[in-house]
Parts: C-alpha cells; structure tokens; sequence
C-alpha cells in the first residue's frame, strides 16, 4: 500500500502543477478582471499542497527502502536485506528513478516555499514566476511518471535485492547526490523568477534582492555538493586525484559557475539596478547548466566513470524536456530583451566595472569548461574519437581564472558607480605586490612548474585582498553579507593554495613490499606488518597493517583494505588517510606480487586539504551572507507589519 | 538594442544546434571500440626479440617480406586469447601465415600458454612494454592486425576471435595478397 500512496501523492501532486500552471496563465494573460483575479488565490495554495504532496510520496519511497519491500521493483534492484540502514535509505536516491523523485520533491518544496513566503514582488510577476515554476515541475512529473516509475511493483517479488552499487555504499554517497540536487533545483527558482519577470517585463532591484537568497542557497548546496563530491572521489576512487575533468564533474560545476556569476550580478542590479538583461539571461543559463548536466548524467551519452544509472530511452525524454524549457526560455528572452529597459550607467573604474570582469571571466570559464565537456561529442558526430582531460582544461581555463583573481583581490576595494583611481592606488599595489614577491621566492626556493607557481602566489594575493575589505571598518557593526564576502573569497584562497601546493609538491611511490618492509615517501616512514584478511557486514577483504611515522615520530597504524563485496559483486580498494595540518599521506593496497610481496600505492600529498577546508569556507560565507540577507528581510517586514498596525490603530481613532 | 537582440538570437541558434547534436548522438549506436588510426598506413619500425626460444623474434622488415599476414597482439595472462586459440588454430590450417606480439609476458609463462592451447605463431615478439601495440593503435589485448606483403595495415580486428570473424579475415587476407 506504501508504493500505491506514493505513487498516488504524485499523480495528485502532477495534476496541482496543472491547476497552477492553468490558474497563474488566467491572471498573467487577464486583464485584471473580477473572475480572473479569483483564479489567482488559488496559484499559491497549489503550490503549497504540491510541495507537501511530494514531499509525503519521497517518504513513501524512503519507508519502502527502509522496510527492503522487495516487491517493488526499484527496492530489488537497488537494495538488499544485508544492507546496513544508511545505505538502505541513500539507496532509496543513488539509482535513476529516486533521483528523480527526489528532483521534483525538492523542486515541490522550493516552489511551495516561494508560494508561502514571497509577497515582495508585485502580484501579476509573482503569479507569472509560479506558473513558470509550475511549467518546469510538470515535465519533470511527467518524465517520472511516464518514464521512470519509481513505484513500480515486482509480481512475484524476489526473494533476495541485487544490492547497491559498492562504490556508492559510503556515507559520502549518501549526502553528495543530495547537496547537489538541491542546488541544481534552487537554480529552478531563480530561472521561474528569471521568466516571470521577463514575462511582465518587471526586471527591478525589488525582483534582483528576491531571487538572490534563492540564488545564494542554490549556490551553498552546489558548492558543498561539489567539495563533497570531490573528496569523495579522492578517497574512494583510489587514485589520489582530487578533480579530473570528468564530464559528470563539469555537468556539477557548470551551474557553480553560471550561478557565482549570477549571484554577482544580481548584486549589481539589487544595488544599483545595472546589468538587468545580463542578470535575466544567467538566470535562465544558470538552470539550463543544471538540466544539460542531469542530461549528460543521466542518458549516458558521454562515457563518465559516473556511469551508474544511465538509459538512453530516458535521454530522449530529458532531451524534449530541454529544448522545451531552455530553447523556451532563450527564446522567450531573445524576443524580450529588447524590451527590458537599459539599467544605470557606471564607469569601468568602479565596483559594478569589476563585478562585470567577474562575470565576463566566469562566463569564459563555463564556456570552455561547455566546450571541453562536449567536444567529444561534436568530434565523433563526424567519426573522429577524442578525449580531452586537464592538459586542456587546467591551462585554458586559467587563462581566464587567473586574471579573475588578481580583480577578485582589488574589486570588493572599489566604491559603486564611479571611483578614483588615486583613492585606491596604494592598497592596489600593495595587494598586488603580493603575488609578485610571493612568485619570486616560491620560484628561488623551490623551482615548480609555471600553474603551481601562479596558483599559490595568487592563492596569497587573493588571500590578503579578501581582508582588505575590513580595513578601517568596525567589525562588529560590517553587515553579515560583507563578512559572508570576506569569508567566501578567502576561501577561493584556501583552495587554490590547497590545489597549487598538492600538484606542486606531491611525492608518489609505487612498491612491492613483503610484511617487515620499510619505505619512504617525503617525510614519513610507512612500515608494511602484515596483510590479513578481515570480513564487513557485506564485503570481505584484504587489509595492509601499516606503521606510518612523520619525521621519526611515534608510528601510527593505517590499514588500507582491497574489498570484495558480494551483492552485487565487485572488488573496490579502500584506501587510508592519515591527516596532518600540512597535508595527507595516502595511501592504498594493490594486488598481491610474486613472492608473498603486495603492492603498495603511498602518495604524500602536502596541503591537499585545504582544497576542502576552502570549499567549506566558501559555503560558510555564502551561508553568512544568506542569513544576512534574509534577516534584514524578517526586520523589514516586521517594521511594515508594525507601521500597518499602527496606521490601522490610528485609523480606528480617526473612526 | 539591435545589436543586443543579434547576440541573444545566436545564443538561441546555438542552444538549438547543441540540442541538434544531442538529439543526434543519442540515436549512434555506442561504439566502445578504439579503432587504429594507423590502418591504411606502414608499419612503424621495430625489432622485437624472442619471446620464446622455440621461434625467432618479430621486426618490422618480417613484415614487409612480400606475404600478407596476421599480426595477433596477444597475452599468456589474458582469458579472451586462450578462448581464441582453436579459431587462430583454424586460421593457421586454411594457410594464414600468423605472427604473435606477446604483450609484458614471461617466456615460462608464454610456454605453459602454447603448451595449453598450442602455437600458431611462425614468430613470436616480446613487447615488453606494450610500445609496438601503442605505436600501431592497438589498445588492449586480444586483437588482430592484416598486413600487406609491403607492410601496410590493412585490417585491425578488436577483441577474441570468434567462428563467425575466420572467414572475414581469410577474405582480408586474401584482400591484402593484391
């Protein structure tokens, strides 16, 4: 009966998307009659129940997983009895149709959210933004319905479930997919705010500081998502890479880059009311990224090492759904454009002129990011197969990063509209002095390779500028947003040091050591005591005892395993970390050699973390500005509630 | 405006060429397959030793000594070589001439293989570091290469051979002798 309520809740909740994409069409198109605007009242609650409905099916499904009913399908081919609980409910999302469920729940919450909360924008682009959100929400249940019934039951039910995947059975599986969804959808809102307004020809500030909250959680959940996904891989995959070009990683950081675009120009319209059809058009962009990504996942039409749910069938259902809503949307805005009225005019020597290099640079960089991800797919329409990886990427996109950091370093010093170049010569040469000592004493000491060196004296540019905007203000009245600011573009200096110092100074061995064996690599000392074989609740393995001892200190034992699970089975390597402050050691068991000798893979990796340590810095700041953000929205709306109460007090007197 | 509304206009053509593209490689069939890019093309030179005592080794002028062949890049540890055995077998009885690549391979190993599936080869080279494979565009093992009596590759067969693949490559064979 579970999977018949779930499946129950979505047709109910597909039919409401109907309902408001029919009323909000009513108003939008009326002409503000009596009847027409009645249709109106029921835009909201629709939204709002749609959002519950959906909600009510995912823990349908959730409670399906939990309870491994083997009767229905998508449990059977995903689940397992032995599995442990966790990965009984990440199974519930890791596999094509839950994800897909779990898309259009978020997308019900998201818009029922807005539907509830959002009374700042006027009614008609408000009504026009809900239908659109509604439009979106409809192909996405039609896909799942039609397509990919997550309820679907098994008649006779099998005994036993294939098991998961065993490269997802990890903890990190269990959230990554998630963060990421989350923000792939959010971005949903910001493109429904992004038409609404394009069809009213509304594009405000008013409109600009109401999408940006949505922008900023859509783009915290991506960049978690991503940081998450990343580290992921590190461990998990076992080849010590921490980023590797992968078509499925590009489809992630696609909509991170349109949305850090979009995040920067809506400040300049909520601001100063500049950049309105730039700021339209990354909206529709930034969501564009996210479905040409779920696209690229999910149709497996480029070979990724992401390959776990892939069905060509189902790509050409998501394929409609994007030239509907991304040939829609352009269209829509290419004949809208013009009408959208130019916004204000400021000098190239000002806030808004830096914040327009941020995006030019960003847009590049998704540009060739777009273009390296498909060029394989162009290349082998006309029969010649190509791959392209980092040599491509790594140096072309820094072409663009780069020069993007060193304004990353001196923007935020800029005042809007206009400033002087003497007002801020000297902090700019400082800030940019920086680098140029930085370069030259990494380049004496050390002699690296030409990106390394760039990145870290960069990395320590961008990290004194990022401060500098704290210079000569008391902190304890700067605003939220501003130190979110702060935080976020230090963290931009974290990880670019975290990435420069690991690919600049990493030490790797390759051994074949037997039980009793000493090895280097860099400072440590890692000493093999033996391989034993040891058993988990669904997997048996080999695990390596190893003493690992930095500089002749105290040992400490790491035990990296080469696991054989057995539903479904596959052999994955598991490999140990061992953190220090400076760094990683890494390190993973390979197969046994002759001689009672194993094959150990041991990486040093000096910094590797503050990749990470950044990615979490720049959510946090994102989160801090978010909070700013909605906090002066709560006090503003208290301040109206407040004065309407006293006007309509005073009103009462006045009676 | 004008020009604005232009530039938004190629944005659409290209949105609408991209989703073209897609709609198009989602009906290819998939083709896993590494194809040489050196069919058509010399041989690249080398000069590879025994492998094994019993045979002489393998270098670039054998192959260019006026008989077509089949040039088998093959390993002892490899499953899919064992399982095409009987059909190179087949293969050496209608008359093709074969000579092995024996990719990162021991000569004890290469012995116990021949001496479980037997030895089709009139030369078996070692190719210890799978450098003549890469240079002919051959990505894994088993595949199997025909090449002309000037020593041009003409054919490249990807994974084991099966009944079926015998004839197709007696015909490329026999396509190479003109």
């Amino acid at each position: 009966m579970i999977a018949e309520l779930g499946l129950a809740a979505l047709w109910l909740a597909a039919s409401l998307a109907a309902l408001q994409l029919l009323a909000a069409i009513i108003v939008v198109r009326g002409g503000g009659t009596e009847g027409e605007e009645s249709m109106g009242g029921l835009v909201r609650p629709a939204a709002v129940v749609q959002g519950l409905l959906c909600a009510l099916s995912f823990l349908c499904l959730l409670l399906a997983f939990v309870r491994t009913d083997l009767s229905v399908a998508l449990v059977a081919e995903n689940s397992h009895s032995a599995k442990p609980m966790i990965f009984k409910i990440a199974g519930a999302w890791s596999n094509h149709e839950g994800s897909m469920l779990l898309w259009v729940t978020v997308m019900g919450l998201a818009g029922g959210l807005i539907a509830l909360v959002e009374r700042r924008l006027p009614n008609r682009t408000m009504m026009a933004t809900l239908g659109a959100q509604a439009f979106v929400a409809l192909g996405f249940y039609a896909f799942l319905l039609i397509s990919s019934n997550p309820f679907e039951r098994l008649n006779p039910a099998p005994a036993e479930g294939n098991g998961l995947n065993p490269l997802l059975q990890d903890v990190a599986a269990a959230y990554h997919p998630t963060t990421l969804y989350v923000g792939y959808v959010g971005l949903s809102v910001a493109f429904s705010f992004a038409v609404g307004a394009l069809l009213t020809r509304q594009v405000t500030p008013e409109f600009a500081r109401v999408m940006r909250p949505w922008v900023l959680g859509a783009w915290i959940f991506l960049t978690l998502g991503i940081t998450a996904g990343s580290y992921w891989a590190y461990y998990e995959l076992g080849w010590g890479g921490w980023w590797f070009w992968d078509p499925v990683e590009n489809a992630s950081l696609m909509p991170w880059l349109a949305a850090t675009a979009l995040l920067h120009s809506a400040s300049v319209l909520a601001a100063r009311d500049a950049l309105r059809a730039w700021t339209i058009m990354l909206g529709v962009v930034a969501f564009s990224m996210s479905m040409i990504g779920t696209f690229l996942v999910r149709s497996g039409i480029l070979t990724s090492v992401h390959a776990f749910a892939v069905d060509p069938e189902r790509g050409n259902f998501i394929l409609a759904l994007l030239a509907i809503y991304i040939g829609g949307a352009l269209t829509l805005f290419a004949l809208r454009a013009s009408t959208v009225s130019e916004g204000e005019r400021f000098s190239v020597l000002s806030r808004e002129g830096a914040l327009v290099i941020n995006n030019v640079a960003l847009s590049a960089i998704l540009g060739i990011v777009l273009l390296g991800t498909l060029y394989p797919l162009v290349t082998e329409a006309f029969g010649v197969r190509v791959s392209v990886g980092p040599p491509y990427f790594n140096p072309v996109s820094a072409i663009f990063f780069f020069p993007m950091l060193l304004v990353l370093a001196v923007g935020p010093l800029l005042r809007w509209r206009r400033d002087s170049f003497d007002r801020v010569k000297l902090t700019m040469i400082a800030v940019l002095a920086v680098p140029v000592l930085v370069a030259i004493a990494m380049w004496a000491i050390t002699g690296i390779g030409l990106l390394p060196l760039l990145g870290i004296a960069l990395a320590a540019c961008v990290g004194v500028g990022s401060f500098m905007p704290l210079r000569g203000r008391s902190l304890r009245r700067l605003p939220l947003p501003v130190w979110g600011m702060v935080i976020a573009h230090f963290g931009i200096a974290v990880a670019l040091f975290g990435a420069s110092a690991n690919s600049a100074f990493t030490v790797e061995k390759l051994v074949a050591a037997q039980p009793g064996d000493k090895t280097e690599v860099g400072p440590w000392t890692i000493t093999l005591a033996a391989v034993t074989p040891v058993a988990g609740p669904n997997w048996t393995a080999l695990e390596a005892r190893l003493g690992a001892s930095y500089e002749g200190d105290r040992e400490v034992e790491i035990d990296p395993q080469a696991r054989n699970f057995w539903a479904p089975p596959q052999q994955t390597t598991e490999s140990a970390l061992l953190t220090r402050w400076n760094g990683q050691l890494y390190a993973v068991l390979g197969g046994e050699a002759e001689g009672g000798r194993w094959q150990l893979r041991l990486w040093w990796k000096p910094f590797v973390t503050f990749i990470w340590y950044g990615g979490i810095l720049i959510a946090l700041g994102g989160l801090l500005a978010l909070i700013g953000r909605v906090s002066v929205d709560l006090k503003r709306r208290s301040a109206r509630r407040t004065v309407e109460a006293r006007r309509a007090v005073a009103g009462e007197a006045v009676a | 405006m004008i020009r604005l509304r232009w530039a938004v206009w190629i944005l659409v053509a290209l949105a609408a060429g991209l989703l073209g593209l897609f709609a198009y490689q989602l009906r290819q069939p998939k083709d896993e397959f590494v194809h040489s890019a050196m069919i058509g093309k010399p041989i690249p030179a080398f000069d590879l030793r025994p492998a094994i005592e019993e045979r002489p080794g393998l270098s670039s002028a054998d192959l260019a000594d006026g008989q077509p062949k089949l040039v088998n890049i093959f390993a002892s540890w490899c499953v899919p070589c064992a399982a095409e055995a009987p059909q190179l077998a087949e293969l050496e009885r209608n008359g093709a001439n074969i000579v092995g690549v024996a990719i990162r391979d021991r000569p004890e190993d290469l012995a116990a293989f021949f001496n479980a599936y037997g030895n089709p080869f009139s030369r078996v080279g070692a190719d210890d570091i799978s450098a003549v494979q890469l240079s002919i565009g051959s990505s894994g093992v088993p595949e199997t290469f025909v090449v002309d009596g000037k020593g041009v590759i003409r054919y490249q067969h990807i994974g084991d051979i099966r009944e079926t693949d015998i004839p197709v490559l007696l015909e490329q064979l026999r396509k190479a002798e003109s």
